[in-house]
């Protein structure tokens, strides 16, 4: 699914600026531990969150996330952005819950990505 | 009469201040040259304004320069042609109706000089001439734009310029066994800085060649290892990373509180952190697991009031070895020589 597409389904807005939002994801994880990422995310999956933290940010550059949701109209603060724009994560922000944002894409055929990188 | 008000809607975050300056600072680095169409289509002053009309459709240009034996003596744009139209007098040679006092610029100039002859004088395009001032290109502001454009996307491109050199540092320094260490001191509590380490340590095995999936795996264990400094240790500590072509060596270091039952603190789930930490997506107890997964090997030295040493080690197969050389040979005799530490 294109990055483009799925911002559409959930109603989302970008922003940061400059990272590719015509690129791929191939599938999701959705996660408020960031332990959980680092432990069961593929890479290139777009991470859905309720944590709004540069810590999330970070985690989303060491674990390859494809682009960064936040559910429930979360606000990241400047300085994530800034981040974000430097490593081009895109940062996206949804009006929908976490439970409505998953089912959202699932229905829409975006796969799971939440398993260890060694159960392949 | 009053001043327009400041439009304080349009806030310029320090990103766009950034492209915004490295776009002024191309238009004085660029030439004209770099930027301009070459090969103009040069018309005779003899040429017929109907031809010119046939030119300007098939090429789809919407002016052009005038060169008599070489040399540039006027230049014809649409507006002569619907001059010479409203005359009817399409059949007139080119020189009766091209403008005659023709602004050049020098192809060796900065692009910033372009841009000053655009803003002052109402020109949509202008010949560009060599010292000789024989005719080499034109330039419009669109030739402007695409240019600026590329040179941003070149800079782009200077990340994979980095990532070449640094790749080639194994093969280029010669030694019987090469190693780049980098060390990072990390404060306690400084929680907004967490993960600043372990970002440039990732960037860094990249740009030296390590494949996504090797520095994945030392950017994911290296980060909770940074965090646990930040969170458990209570002067901080230091990060030492040592890069060799077929492994890396990653080292967590403190000086306190120590780790009273190493086996518990690598239970899932064991966790001293306060609720603090929680609230930042860590504290959960499964940051010494997670590093497990992600090394090929770990070891675990800690006394109770004096601290923690963590070792982990990565190893690289023959075919994801840093430096081509490495990766060709497959050497890997060295590879054994440094574990007397090791104990899992
Ligand atoms: N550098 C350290 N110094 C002291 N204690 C530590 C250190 N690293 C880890 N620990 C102890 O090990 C426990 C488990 O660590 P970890 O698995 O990373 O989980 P978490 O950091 O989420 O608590 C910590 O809660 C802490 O008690
Ligand atoms: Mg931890």
């Amino acid at each position: 699914m294109k990055l483009t597409e799925l911002i559409q389904l959930i109603d989302g807005a970008v922003l940061t600026r400059g990272a590719d939002l015509n690129r791929d994801v191939r599938g999701g994880c959705g996660a408020d531990l960031m332990s959980d990422v680092l432990a069961y995310s593929q890479p290139d999956a777009v991470l859905l969150t309720g944590l709004c933290t540069s810590q999330v940010v970070r985690t989303a550059m060491m674990a390859d996330v494809a682009a960064i949701i936040f559910v429930r109209d979360k606000q990241p603060t400047e300085e994530m952005i800034q981040l974000a724009n430097r490593e081009q994560i895109p940062l996206i922000s949804s009006p929908h819950g976490m439970f409505e944002v998953c089912g959202r894409l699932h229905n829409a055929g975006l796969q799971s990505l939440e398993h260890a990188y060694d159960e392949g | 009469m009053d001043a327009e008000p400041l439009r304080t809607d349009r806030v310029i975050t320090d990103g766009a201040a950034n492209l915004i300056s490295r776009v002024e600072e191309l238009a004085y680095e660029l030439t004209i040259a770099e930027v301009m169409s070459r090969d103009p289509r040069a018309i005779a002053p003899g040429t017929k304004m109907g031809e010119v009309m046939e030119t300007f459709r098939e090429a789809r240009i919407s002016g052009a320069p005038v060169v008599a034996n070489g040399e540039l003596v006027g230049i014809v744009s649409l507006e002569d042609l619907i001059r010479a139209l409203r005359e009817s007098n399409i059949q007139a040679p080119v020189g009766e109706y091209m403008t005659r006092m023709v602004l050049t610029v020098k192809a060796h100039s900065p692009l910033i000089e372009a841009l000053k002859v655009f803003e002052q004088r109402h020109v949509g395009r202008l010949p560009v001439v060599d010292d000789d001032n024989r005719l080499v290109g034109i330039i419009t502001k669109g030739d402007i734009t695409s240019g600026v454009m590329r040179a941003l996307q070149y800079d782009y491109q200077e990340e994979e310029v980095r990532k070449y050199r640094a790749r080639h540092l194994f093969e280029d320094i010669v030694s019987d066994r090469t190693s780049l260490t980098l060390r990072y001191k990390i404060a306690h509590g400084a929680f907004a800085q967490g993960g600043n380490a372990s970002s440039h340590i990732k960037r860094a095995l990249l740009r030296l060649g390590a494949s996504p999936q090797i520095a994945r795996r030392c950017g994911i264990a290296i980060y909770e290892a940074e965090m646990n400094l930040i969170i458990h240790a209570t002067n901080g500590g230091m990060i030492r990373i040592e890069i060799e072509p077929h492994r890396i060596l990653m080292e967590a270091i403190d000086d306190g509180p120590g780790i009273y039952d190493v086996e518990q603190a690598m239970q899932p789930g064991y966790s001293t952190a306060p609720d603090s930490i929680r609230e930042l997506g860590f504290g959960a107890g499964m940051g010494l697991k997670n590093i497990q997964r992600c090394v090929d090997d770990m070891y675990i030295d800690s006394t109770p009031g004096r601290g923690t040493r963590l070792e982990l080690r990565i190893n690289m197969p023959p075919q994801e070895s840093l430096g081509d050389a490495a990766r060709k040979t497959g050497t890997t005799e060295e590879r054994d020589d440094h574990t007397t530490n090791h104990r899992r």
